[in-house]
């Protein structure tokens, strides 16, 4: 099964092993023909309505903001509704250096948003601390606190590159499943499994 | 002009021959429940992608262009996300109310299709005064955001509850008299009635001068009812986050955001209604060819269209204006649109009753 | 002009001298507060802006650096005051005198643990309140494992504290900044019109809003210790992160303060590309303000409509920067790579359309009559507050304060062109407003010219030879340009090494937010909204 993304052949995306290896992983137990239908419809949906939580730390901030703008506008993919509530996002795209203040309210951000939520580690400092690796109050990479999904690497990325990371999100949402086996859970799996002491703080 | 009247006659007569009056009623019944709230859902999503086009336009964009044929699915596939996300439980608020509130804003906005003139006989419910219930109903909505915001045990929420309270209750004022206006006009609060008289020629050319300051008023204060931009303080994005929704997620959310769209419709659905002839062809007295052609349109695109064109212009002044401030918002009302809203009314009394009007 | 050494010679007779290209006068914890009252309030001295106060740890001491500027004469000086107790650290707080002292003590505080007698707020500015340790001290223990992310919210955050002293002894006095039932929102950290993750406390009596307590920190990221392990060049890449809508001007000036240390003369063909880029940026910066202000008053299509030129601004630095936003142009001794061959007739066309799209910006926001009652007579700051808040830039310069860095003291060859300092004297938010509005009118005179000058200086070099191994001699620089908020500084202390010792950044936004308070409350909610959009502050820039 090829996950396609309009606009964009899958050889023009650079890591399809990862998604060919979550879409051998859910061929392998086999779908129901009338579940799986109503899985592929459920997930055009979702992957076709991202909304985004707004929130911008620093630089990277700005080039989302002209992602929205009239030259690159990100409406043209649905993604343009942008929601300052968390409620009502459906990811967050963290843009810019997390902090060690911040990062409670960060983890506090993404509790709040209703599941299925998705996270997008945006530029350099949200990857691995970026710059700023080795100061005494940052967190290098999101991925310490938070289940990351989609890293957009780059100081600030440019708005290509972040519709890059928005269509590699599309394609992650396009082979899962809603109704049966969710990849989804078992992503939180592995990442307390992998983070132990977190398990405590995500209750 | 083809008038459904007739089939629906036809309809209701074939029902009460094969099955007892009652059954025939509660057939009826469901049938235009389904049909209303399939309407209900179409037409909120349109609208959804109607003002996202539009805005599109407006700020040199192209707005949704890649779900279905320039982006026309866009709103389906929102629906279908916004149908499977997670219903948030939240601890420390008023459970019942917070699930009611969305319900409530809902039926609102329900109610009020029942009476609009969807195209000649094709309408759920006539009366008398199809008008006063109108209003009434439309009224409902505000008690939905109340609650919502208060329920929600959020100081965002409940600042747009507060704002959402006083805004509505004052600018109903103006949107009751300037309907009103019309009425005197029309002698009817009768919704087909409404519609007949402006047959030869719709009331805003009818009404001339007061007609068209009803319409501005009407125009103004329907878009601080229907609390949309510059109007929009109960859930001003850049004050209050999300306002009294902050707190809602999944299709709790859902339903105020088609709600939002939904009284949108329902106020230029009244504006066409009271000004703009409802379902009635533009007509031209004495140009009998030129209205002969007009009668081939079909009268529920005349409505639909007027509708669209109503909402086209407060879509126009959403995104291009400021948001006002709360105290400048209630001094409009309360300062100017109210005190020239009355005087319209008396002006209007004096030129139906002097015989002024076209 | 007085002699500054003698009249403070006789002011504080135990004062010592250190001549630089401004004086510095030392003196001892004790002696500060006396002279400080005498620099502020002497007819003659009259140092009524203090420009930064910075900490600084000499090892066996610890001490601020107080950079004191007149309005009037425009002179400067400077003032070190040390102390040796470095267990319990204290100095004499000038918050009352300089108000703009108030969140730079409490920096102070928060890096060096230097406590400040007589502030009236002394809690950490940046980090958690339960952090541990003073992280620019040089001897902090940077161990992870004694602050680790901790992902509990803060506790107590409310509870603050004073020093005062009464009967020769200091005593602590703890209270709380908000009582019980005070109706306190948070508009931030994440908060659509906030520009960023600041997080305004605010008080508020139904839609009034009667106080504001700014909490800034949540994006606080330790360049200023992060530079003292990098070396010079190294450093230069943490100011296009700082206020990123004055990338350039930030560089700019981080290179002018270390080629003034190391005498350096910059070609004229690189110094001409630097301003222009500053004034490029500045221009980009201010169309930002612009979209951002109209967005937050609800006009959104306005925004979209500053991002068009915007964009257009972004290309030219993409051509000849190779980035978009963290430009990494400028070098020590010059730029780094020569401009694209289309630069010129690039910007021409840029400043050939830009009246014209002024004009439509002001159709579309300006003469609209609902912006105008929100923003005319709207969180008003008078010349004298602006002066003691020490703001600087657009927002300073809209109460009638002339304070354009590039014309009191010119640098790179801002003395060569013609060009307005725009002075507006409402000193509300359309005066902020219309401000930025006209000073694009003036980058694009500048721009004009500049690319006349630039067209003279074709082929010539662009950087300065510079040595590989870049030492500043000991010392101690401060520079100042004008950045797209305001007059920033750099300020760097060597002790010969190929690292900085101290550098420390003054920004601009720090400044501002200072006065959020004072020009918020008494106001709607609403207004909140539109005073801050038209302070138009840079969060990392105050976190830094």
């Amino acid at each position: 099964m090829e996950v396609s993304i309009k606009g964009m052949k899958k050889e023009d995306f650079k890591d399809n092993e990862y998604i060919d290896k979550l879409v051998e992983e859910l061929n392998a137990s086999g779908a129901n023909v009338v579940v799986g239908s109503i899985d592929k419809l459920i997930n055009w949906g979702r992957a076709n309505s991202l909304w985004p939580l707004c929130f911008g730390t620093s630089c990277c901030a700005i080039e989302f903001m002209h992602l929205g703008a009239a030259r690159h506008d990100m409406a043209r993919f649905g993604f343009e509704v942008a929601r300052n509530s968390p409620r009502q996002a459906d990811y967050i795209m963290v843009q810019g250096t997390i902090v060690h203040r911040m990062a409670p309210v960060l983890v506090r951000l993404y509790e709040q948003m209703a599941e299925p939520k998705y996270v997008i580690a945006c530029g350099g400092c949200t990857v691995s601390g970026g710059p700023f690796k080795g100061s005494y109050c940052v967190v290098e990479g999101i991925d310490k606190i938070l289940p990351v999904d989609v890293y957009i690497p780059g100081c600030p990325p440019r708005p290509e590159a972040m519709f890059y990371g928005l269509m590699q999100l599309q394609r992650k949402m396009k082979v899962e499943r809603f109704f049966g086996g969710v990849n989804r859970q078992d992503k939180i799996k592995d990442f307390l499994a992998k983070h132990p002491e977190k398990a405590e703080a995500m209750k | 002009m083809f008038n459904f009247g007739v089939f629906t006659e036809w309809f209701d007569q074939l029902l009460e021959s094969v099955m007892p009056g009652w059954a025939a009623t509660v057939i009826e019944c469901v049938i235009i429940g389904v049909l209303l709230l399939a309407v209900y859902s179409v037409l909120a999503l349109f609208y959804i992608f109607y003002e996202r086009k539009l805005c599109a336009w407006f700020q040199c964009r192209l707005g949704p262009m890649r779900v279905g044929p320039w982006g026309v699915l866009q709103s389906f596939a929102d629906m279908f996300k916004i149908l499977i996300k997670e219903l948030i439980r939240l601890e420390n608020i008023d459970r019942f109310l917070f699930a009611l509130a969305p319900y409530l804003v809902i039926v609102a906005s329900m109610l009020s299709f029942a009476v609009l003139p969807w195209g000649n006989g094709l309408q759920i419910i006539d009366f008398n005064i199809g008008v006063f219930f109108m209003i009434a109903a439309s009224s409902i909505g505000v008690l939905g955001i109340l609650l919502a915001g208060w329920s929600s045990n959020n100081k965002y929420t409940l600042i747009g509850a507060m704002r959402s309270g006083a805004q509505m209750i004052s600018y109903e004022l103006s949107v009751g008299l300037s309907i009103m206006t019309m009425v005197v006009l029309a002698g009817t609060m009768s919704i087909t009635g409404l519609v007949e008289a402006q047959q030869d020629g719709w009331f805003i050319f009818k009404g001339h001068i007061p007609a068209i300051i009803a319409f501005i008023i009407y125009l103004i204060a329907a878009t601080g009812e229907t609390n949309r931009g510059p109007f929009d303080l109960p859930e001003a994005e850049h004050e209050l986050t999300a306002g009294y929704h902050t707190e809602y997620s999944g299709i709790h959310f859902g339903f105020f955001y088609l709600a939002e769209y939904l009284n949108l419709f329902i106020v230029s659905g009244i504006a066409s209604l009271m000004f703009l002839g409802g379902w009635m062809p533009f007509h031209v007295p004495g140009w009998e060819g030129f209205n002969a052609v007009m009668d081939y349109i079909p009268s529920v695109v005349w409505f639909l269209g007027k509708a669209f064109f109503v909402s086209f212009i407060i879509i126009w002044f959403k995104w291009s204006f400021p948001r006002v401030r709360i105290d400048q918002l209630l001094a409009l009302e309360w300062k100017y649109l109210m005190p020239i809203g009355l005087f319209n009314l008396v002006l209007m009394t004096l030129v139906v009753v002097y015989g002024l009007h076209f | 002009m007085v002699d500054l050494k003698e009249k403070i010679g006789k002011l504080c007779p135990s004062a010592t001298f250190e001549d630089g290209e401004v004086l510095r006068v030392c003196v001892d914890a004790k002696e500060w507060r006396a002279l400080a009252e005498q620099l502020k309030n002497d007819a003659d001295l009259n140092f009524d802006y203090l420009v930064a106060v910075i900490g600084c740890d000499w090892k066996e001491t610890l001490g601020c650096v107080y950079e004191l500027t007149s309005t009037a004469s425009r002179a400067m000086l400077e003032v070190k005051v040390t102390t040796a107790d470095r267990e319990n650290p204290m100095l004499h707080s000038v918050s009352d005198l300089w108000k703009v002292a108030e969140l730079q003590e409490r920096e102070v505080f928060d890096f060096y643990g230097i406590k400040f007698i007589g502030h009236p707020d002394m809690r950490r500015l940046f980090l958690r309140n339960d952090w541990v340790g003073y992280p620019l001290r040089k001897d902090y223990d940077a161990n992870p494992e004694i602050n680790p992310i901790r992902l509990n919210l803060e506790e107590n955050e409310d509870d603050s504290l004073t020093y005062v002293e009464e009967n020769g002894k200091v005593v602590e006095k703890k209270y709380k900044l908000f009582a019980d039932d005070d109706y306190v929102v948070n508009f931030g950290p994440q908060h659509p019109s906030t520009h960023g993750v600041m997080r305004l406390r605010t008080l508020i009596d139904g839609e009034t809003v009667s106080k504001v307590v700014p909490v800034p920190g949540y994006i606080h990221r330790g360049i200023e210790k992060l530079c003292e392990s990098h070396s010079y060049p190294q450093t230069l890449m943490y100011t296009d992160r700082m206020d990123y809508m004055s990338a350039h001007q930030n560089r700019h000036c981080l290179c002018l303060c270390i080629e003034k240390a190391l005498g350096i003369q910059v070609p004229r063909r690189a110094q001409i590309i630097r301003v222009m880029m500053d004034e490029l940026m500045r221009m980009s910066s201010h169309l930002l303000s612009y979209g951002c202000m109209t967005m937050d008053m609800g006009a959104t299509t306005a925004f979209f409509y500053g991002f068009r030129e915007r964009e257009q601004i972004l290309d030219i630095f993409d051509k000849t920067c190779g980035a978009r936003m963290s430009l990494h142009y400028n070098v020590i001794g010059g730029v780094v790579a020569d401009v694209h061959p289309d630069f010129i007739k690039d910007v021409r066309e840029l400043c050939a359309i830009m009246p014209s799209r002024l004009k439509e910006y002001h159709k579309l926001f300006t003469g609209n009559v609902i912006a105008q009652n929100r923003t005319k007579g709207v969180g008003v700051i008078t010349k004298e507050q602006a002066i003691n808040y020490g703001i600087t830039g657009p927002s300073a310069r809209a109460t009638g304060y002339s304070c354009d860095v590039r014309k009191h003291t010119p640098y790179a060859i801002y003395d060569e062109l013609k060009f307005d300092e725009v002075i507006e004297t409402a000193g509300d938010s359309f005066a902020r407003y219309m401000l930025r509005m006209r000073e694009i009118e003036q980058c694009v005179s500048l721009l004009e010219q500049l690319c006349d000058l630039l067209e003279k200086e074709e082929g010539n070099e662009i950087c300065a030879k510079v040595p590989k191994l870049i030492k500043l001699p000991v010392g101690h620089w401060f520079q100042q340009v004008e950045a797209s908020r305001g007059a920033f500084g750099v300020y760097i202390e060597s002790d010969g090494g190929k690292n900085p010792y101290r550098m420390h950044f003054n920004s601009p936004c720090l400044n501002l937010i200072g006065v959020v308070d004072l020009s918020c409350s008494g106001y709607k909610i609403a207004d909140l909204i539109t005073i801050t959009a038209s302070l138009d502050y840079v969060i990392p820039d105050i976190d830094r």
